[in-house]
């Protein structure tokens, strides 16, 4: 086990990776990259049962993650990379010709770590479902996670999902929500109200936790407990509160680093604010 | 003309019910899902004799091509069942990044394709299918004629790795092929040897065009008749070889022109070999309510379009010669 401190490390490595990734094209998705980190470092180098050196579609046998906001790329690229999927100096290729890091994950190219293609909204639920399904047939008992955005919650086909899994007790999937209350035309309160979502996602059947995804005891924590409810005849969901653009000041609480690279100082004063722990890519 | 008879008519959904349950009992891989029409796609048997490896998922069809992606990662074999029309236009962008820019292993099996489906009208009657299938990169497309065919093509595609879309109907319909005859992806079946005109026939437009060989036969033109019951790959190799032989060429569907048969076969010999073609199929329309019967013979589907059509292709190879 990782201690705090050291997952802290990571945290503001992978911050540097993702600021540096979006510069380096001018193009990409900083702002819910930046507030899922925790989320995504604690599940990757804490949490989940996986082997990154040994990847496999049909992972038997490991706990699986589905990226359904395929578009926070930059964040879930730097995770699998620092946790050993690829080589750290494939993230300069990012966006580029010829890249395995393509705008939006895909098995396509075959980047390890990525189990389906994912950028048009809506879709990774019911694949994480399905996964979910096929590991009681096989009698794994280990647990898919999936990661989703609030906007995306205004698909359609996300509601077909929770219906789904929880009529059906599909009881080993840990999923989480990054409400960080952005989306591209705006805050999702003006753009399409969520409304409540802890009631929506309950009356939907499900067993709703809550955490802030920017404090990573507290993630920590939350996701540990959150195995605990597995098992026991609904899927769970955690409803995390982030700030978009958590970690770099100037892009944090505001919907307009939604999908906008920094510019050669705004990258400076970015790096400023996260040391470098692990070494640049 | 060869002889072509048949004991019964039977529907090419019940070979799909019929193969599937056949794929249950000898591939444990084999899941299916299907959204509320259990009965229609006749997959009922599946359902009872696999309660564990068949899910049920309500009218969701998104989520059922979701879930079906899913399924494929830990091995799984999955076998999607619903109208034609919900399992390709209703989820053409779950089908396109969760499955087929995915890669993933699933079976997308879809009943009452085409106007056949009847009484049911326009909206349940899906003509553009085959056109936003074969599209896809890497999609497998496939339309038998029969019942016999149905079966052997559900069977045969669970051995093949990769998403496939397999077409099939509502009407009982002649049941013609073998019960042993072997089914190859993308293999055409030449059902009679011919030298006047080709007639390359998918789906329940294949008895079609044997009796219009047969009213050809008696007029003394001797037509050539090629199954295509796989539309993608196509069998280019066959196709090309025939036209080469009759110097003209008549493709028939039930079907948009767009992005039918006849759509693949002109654009390969345009390429290849320009050959003068007529296409038997839906001109730009949606259907209408009525009986089957009745609906092939208004938009014009019948054996006697394909005997049309042959003598008028006949008709330019003779000005083409000049």
């Amino acid at each position: 086990m990782a201690s705090i401190a050291e997952l802290e490390k990571i945290c503001t490595q992978v911050r540097r990776d993702i600021v540096r990734m979006v510069h380096a094209v001018n193009s990409g998705h900083p702002g819910g990259s930046l507030d899922c980190t925790e989320y995504l470092v604690a599940l990757y180098f804490e949490v989940m049962k996986h082997y990154p050196e040994k990847f496999s579609m049909d992972g038997i046998d490991e706990d699986l993650f589905f990226l359904s906001n395929g578009h926070i790329s930059p964040v879930f690229y730097s995770v699998l990379a620092r946790s050993g999927y690829f080589p750290v100096k494939e993230l300069t290729t990012f966006r580029k010709l010829n890249s395995r890091l393509q705008g939006h994950p895909t098995t396509h190219e075959g980047l390890p770590g990525v189990r389906v293609a994912s950028g048009s909204l809506g879709q990774g639920l019911s694949v994480a479902i399905g996964a979910a399904i096929a590991k009681k047939l096989n009698k794994d008992n280990n647990i898919i996670y999936s990661l989703h955005g609030d906007g995306e919650l205004q698909e359609g086909q996300i509601w077909e999902a929770a219906m789904y899994a929880a009529a059906k007790k599909v009881d080993n999937i840990i999923s989480a929500i990054d409400l960080n209350g952005q989306q591209i035309d705006g805050p999702t309160e003006h753009v399409l109200s969520l409304g409540n979502l802890k009631a929506k996602w309950e009356a939907f059947g499900w067993d709703v936790l809550s955490m802030n995804g920017n404090l990573l005891p507290e993630v920590i924590e939350t996701l540990h407990r959150a195995k605990t409810h597995t098992g026991k005849g609904k899927p769970v969901i955690i409803i995390m509160k982030t700030e978009m653009g958590h970690g770099v000041d100037f892009m944090m609480g505001s919907h307009k680093w939604h999908g906008v690279a920094p510019n050669d100082e705004q990258l400076a004063q970015a790096l400023k604010q996260n040391a470098e722990t692990l070494g640049d890519y | 003309m060869k002889k072509y008879t048949y004991t019964e008519k039977k529907d090419t959904r019940s070979g799909f019910g019929a193969g599937l349950s056949e794929l249950g009992k000898i591939n444990p891989n084999v899941v299916a899902l299907c959204a509320d029409l259990t009965g229609s796609l006749k997959m009922d048997a599946f359902a009872k004799e696999h309660p564990e490896r068949f899910f049920q998922v309500g009218i969701a069809e998104a989520n059922m091509i979701g879930i079906a992606a899913g399924l494929t990662i830990g091995g799984k074999i999955p076998f999607t069942g619903t109208f034609a029309n919900f399992s390709t236009g209703r989820v053409y962008d779950q089908i396109r990044q969760s499955v087929a820019y995915s890669g993933k292993n699933v079976k997308i099996c879809a009943s009452h394709a085409g106007l056949t489906l009847g009484e049911d009208g326009a909206t349940h009657q899906i003509l553009e299918d085959i056109g936003l299938m074969k599209m896809l990169p890497g999609m497998v497309v496939i339309n038998p004629c029969d019942y016999n065919q149905t079966k052997a093509a559900t069977i045969a595609i669970a051995i093949h790795e990769g998403p496939v879309y397999l077409r099939f109907g509502r009407p009982a319909v002649p049941n013609f092929t073998p019960a042993d005859q072997k089914f190859e992806i993308g293999k055409a079946w030449l059902i009679n040897e011919g030298s006047d005109v080709s007639i390359f026939a998918t789906g329940h437009l294949v008895w079609k065009a044997i009796e219009a060989g047969e009213q050809l036969a008696a007029q003394g033109i001797n037509a050539e008749i090629i199954n295509i019951h796989t539309i993608k790959p196509l069998d280019n190799a066959a196709i090309i070889a025939s036209a080469k032989k009759t110097g003209c060429v008549v493709t028939a569907e039930e079907h948009q022109m767009n992005g039918g048969l006849g759509d693949s076969i002109a654009q390969l010999l345009s390429r290849e070999l320009p050959t003068p073609l007529e296409m038997v199929a839906v001109h730009d329309s949606f259907g209408e309510s009525g009986t089957p019967d009745q609906l092939m013979t208004k938009y014009g589907l019948d054996a006697v379009n394909i005997v049309e059509a042959a003598k008028k292709v006949m008709s330019k190879k003779t000005i083409t010669a000049q």
